[in-house]
């Protein structure tokens, strides 16, 4: 080779780099031959805790759902794993026929007209939800009202990604869910405002006087949603929503200790120009058979650069094709299923946590899956015990968002908890604490 | 070769999963206006659920399959071990919010790949949160804004950006609130030193460079340039997307690189999957560190814990980062070691210098150096001046393998960019040269053979213009 190129060693391909510079030392662990990296890495994930081995009853923004077999073998093809973007369309049909279902499946859960292939997570897909509202406006519009019910994680994102334009975030105070006291503070300034339903409490609300509201001064609606709780609750798209999104991960990806999962992201048609992101549409070949491409990529950054709608130039494919098997798999009645269950159980635990001693639900409004407990000492000592004498990886402890929460917890409950796991959530929150 | 939508497989009760009955006493149910009347997804048997993916499997074309020189994507061979080890149960079970106590193992798993990142670039603080590598650039613009903000410099307000830089460059920029500004470059393919200098100033916050630049060439006078944009008060920001090249090579830091993204499903082996999860871990040399988004895992006395940086930009996603690809990412770092990833470096830049002297006299070749990672084409035939470089990469698909970039970068006309990496044979960089020959000889022959191509794939060339304008993004849209 060296030969064909004419040199005569590979360190005059180099020769580039200042020579005082070339090869330094880089200091790292010998290598280590498969069998070796495989103990080590076996070792370190070993010293985790994990929720196939013990119960959990942690949510707030990553959930423990069931993962269908069939979804895991399929997503795991080559063929999907190892392929990129699809530049070239007529050898990517498997992966752009995959968004283009993902696509149509996320209209029908959301309840709106149109989705992309997809963001990084749930925190980013809102972030960037405002700012297309901000470009729907043309930057007339600086003012975005934030719920206090949504996931305070979301909102830090919301913020780094908002620090360099003109925009003025107003959050309402951490699990304020008054959403009747936000939408009088809508006025002809407000770009957007956005909501989280169920919120990060789990409550549920209305949205109707919202959408109202936000319509009438000419700002977008929008809403976060846990998609399995759409398997049953109506979608914001139904109350007028304007964009909605939310964190794809429980439609069949991993836990994975917070990633990669996707942001799922649906808009209304008259938007779908502003809209960020990668987008799959139907077309025909040559001899007039269906095919898909990516298409209106002229919003995107390596046509339009500095004019792009956003700077993102992937989408979350792998997850993406997860979740779109994960809700072909589910269908329109398995999904109702888990999200039953997922209510039904929640709702017993909650009941039952209420009546031991000590404890009490600190809102009685409606809720999906997930609930907070005032308990009668520090959550996350109490968690602590939980785990040590019951095995249990017990709810989010509030206290690390604010030191006067540090006695609730917010706890989730799904389908993949059973009548048994209670019963010890139960006997354990009792006894840790007499 | 098409496959049905699988809304079209749908048949009314079906649903490919059982799930459990409910084991504890029923709830009182919601009142009605709260519930949906109807889900409209697809309902089929797990039978018809597998057969439907896998047949949409086979219409793509990956690494797996064959060579997949797609300039700027780094498409090198991702190891199977790396699947094993993000799937152990430890990992891919493990919540999030978990107590520290609980992810210890996940949290020195983080330290470790910082440190490596660290020790390969030279640049003391690392953050692996960002979920992609236009999500690092994003950071890295803000970090730069951080910088200048907290020492009361906030007349910076531009930021410039190479010609030959990717598009995410400058959308970062705009998203950070700064003006792009391009720098043109010379004839050698470097930043253009006279324009560089005129355009510095008090109003530069900082330069976006790639290096290797998407011509896949090291900027001869980096030392020069990074000077006088230190000189001029302003951040050296590297994007890392030719890292492949340098690995080992140079520490970035030594070349006056301030900040820096990796691209781990690039550089580091991790699976591009069909369009991402990608993953932008962020370096900063030592005095940036207080700046990077976070929280970032960090060793305490004698255990590993969650720490936010003190003036930090903020979290830029929820959680820690691409978890999973960050595991695949530590696994290539430890199967190769310090001195496996030089040789992958090296061999790298050998396959693309290979490439570019077999096909040198048969293609264009705009800038006569020797190239690092990829190297770039015209895509122009003299005597076949019809022939587009579109039309050379859709016959490519004909002869079984993917074909590199087209049209990128921007200033060079009918771009076509090749990125061979270091995990193909000889015999496959041997092939692909008789194959860039053979169309060649096909444009002169035969021209129609390459605009109508491909013939063998599962589809035709797609009308992406009705696409544009009729506007199908869902089945719903069909009425």
């Amino acid at each position: 080779m060296l030969s064909g190129i004419g040199v005569s060693s590979i360190d005059e391909l180099f020769e580039v780099i200042p020579e005082a510079l070339r090869d330094p030392e880089i200091v790292l662990p010998p290598a280590l031959s498969e069998l070796e990296v495989m103990a080590e890495l076996r070792e370190m994930a070993d010293r985790n805790a994990n929720t196939h081995t013990s119960p959990c009853f942690l949510g707030a923004g990553a959930y423990n759902h069931f993962i269908p077999s069939a979804v895991s073998h399929i997503a795991n093809r080559s063929e999907f794993v190892t392929a990129y973007t699809p530049y070239q369309p007529e050898i990517a049909q498997g992966t752009l026929q995959v968004i283009f279902e993902y696509q149509s499946m996320i209209c029908a859960l959301t309840g709106m007209e149109v989705s992309n292939a997809s963001h990084y997570d749930g925190a980013t897909s809102l972030a960037e939800a405002i700012l297309m509202a901000s470009n729907i406006a043309r930057g007339k519009r600086t003012r975005v009202l934030l719920n206090g019910g949504i996931n305070p994680m979301y909102l830090q994102t919301v913020r780094t990604y908002t620090q360099g334009t003109d925009l003025e975030l107003e959050s309402s105070p951490l699990l304020d869910g008054d959403v009747d006291a936000l939408a009088e503070r809508i006025d002809g300034q407000t770009a957007c405002v956005a909501v989280q339903l169920p919120d990060f409490a789990g409550r549920l609300f209305s949205l109707e006087k919202l959408a109202d509201a936000a319509h009438r001064h000419g700002a977008l609606l929008i809403v976060v949603q846990y998609p399995i709780a759409l398997g049953m609750l109506k979608p914001a798209g139904a109350y007028g929503a304007d964009i909605v999104v939310g964190d794809g991960q429980p439609l069949g990806n991993a836990l994975s200790f917070g990633g990669p999962y996707l942001g799922y992201m649906a808009c209304r048609r008259e938007h779908v120009r502003r809209l960020s992101g990668r987008l799959v549409g139907e077309t025909v070949d040559t001899h007039g058979r269906r095919g898909f491409v990516l298409t209106l990529s002229a919003r995107e950054q390596h046509i339009r650069r500095e004019k792009a709608t956003s700077n993102i130039c992937s989408n979350q494919g792998l997850n993406m094709l997860v979740a779109a098997m994960y809700m072909a798999a589910m269908g329109k009645n398995g999904l109702r299923q888990v999200a039953e269950l997922c209510y039904h159980k929640a709702h017993y635990a909650a009941s039952e946590i209420a009546k031991l001693p000590g404890y009490r639900l600190v809102y009685d409004a409606p809720f999906f899956n997930e609930f907070i407990i005032e308990c009668p000492a520090n959550a996350e000592a109490l968690n602590k015990r939980l785990y040590e004498e019951y095995g249990i990886i017990g709810g989010y402890a509030l206290g690390s968002l604010e030191a006067r929460l540090e006695h609730q917890m917010l706890v989730c409950v799904t389908e993949m908890n059973t009548a048994d796991q209670i019963e010890r959530l139960l006997a354990g929150l009792k006894e840790v604490v007499q | 070769m098409t496959e049905p939508l699988i809304i079209e497989l749908s048949s009314p009760g079906r649903c490919a999963v059982s799930l459990p009955k409910l084991d504890v006493p029923q709830a009182a149910e919601l009142p009605d206006e709260w519930l949906r009347d109807d889900l409209a997804l697809p309902e089929v048997s797990e039978r018809d659920l597998v057969s439907h993916y896998v047949r949409l499997s086979q219409l793509n074309y990956a690494v797996d399959i064959g060579f997949y020189p797609l300039g700027s994507c780094t498409m090198k061979y991702n190891p199977r071990i790396n699947e094993d080890t993000a799937r152990l149960e430890g990992f891919a079970a493990s919540h999030p919010l978990q107590p520290a106590v609980l992810t210890q193992g996940s949290l020195e798993l983080l330290c470790r790949l910082q440190d490596a990142l660290a020790a390969l670039t030279g640049l003391e603080g690392v953050s692996l949160q960002p979920a992609a590598g236009a999500q690092g650039e994003l950071a890295g613009v803000l970090m730069i804004r951080a910088y200048h903000q907290a020492r009361g410099d906030t007349a910076r307000k531009v930021m410039l950006i190479p010609d030959t830089a990717h598009g995410t460059n400058p959308a970062s920029t705009a998203m950070a609130g700064y003006e792009a500004v391009e720098v043109a470059s010379d004839a050698r393919g470097n930043v253009d030193l006279d324009d560089l200098y005129s355009k510095l100033g008090p109003q530069v916050a900082g330069i976006m460079l790639t290096n290797p630049s998407t011509l896949g060439l090291f900027e001869e006078r980096i030392l020069e340039v990074t000077a006088a944009v230190h000189a001029a008060g302003a951040l050296v920001y590297g994007d890392g997307a030719n890292f492949n090249a340098l690995m080992g090579k140079v520490r970035p830091a030594e070349l006056g690189i301030d900040i820096m993204h990796f691209n781990l499903h690039k550089t580091f082996s991790t699976p591009h999957g069909g369009g991402g999860p990608g993953s932008g871990p962020v370096a900063v040399r030592s005095d940036l560190a207080p700046f990077l988004p976070g929280p970032i895992a960090v060793r305490d006395e004698n255990s590993y814990v969650l720490h936010m940086p003190k003036h930090s930009i903020g979290a830029i996603k929820a959680f820690y980062g691409q978890f999973s690809i960050l595991v695949r990412a530590y696994t290539y770092i430890r199967m190769l070691g310090a001195e496996g990833l030089r040789d992958a470096a090296e061999s790298a830049v050998l396959a693309a210098n290979y490439l570019q002297a077999k096909l040198r006299g048969t293609l264009p070749l705009p800038y006569e150096r020797t190239c690092m990672h990829e190297c770039v084409f015209e895509g122009r035939i003299k005597g076949a001046e019809d022939v587009r470089a579109l039309d050379i990469s859709k016959r490519m698909i004909d002869y079984g393998i993917h074909p590199p970039t087209n049209y990128f970068p921007l200033i060079v006309p009918e771009a076509l960019m090749v990125e061979p990496t270091e995990t193909e044979s000889l015999a496959t960089l041997d092939r692909f040269v008789e194959i860039v020959q053979s169309i060649v000889a096909e444009a002169h022959s035969n021209p129609a053979l390459l605009r109508e191509a491909p013939h063998n794939a599962p589809v035709g060339r797609l009308d992406e213009v009705q696409a544009a304008r009729r506007l199908i993004l869902s089945w719903h849209d069909k009425g």
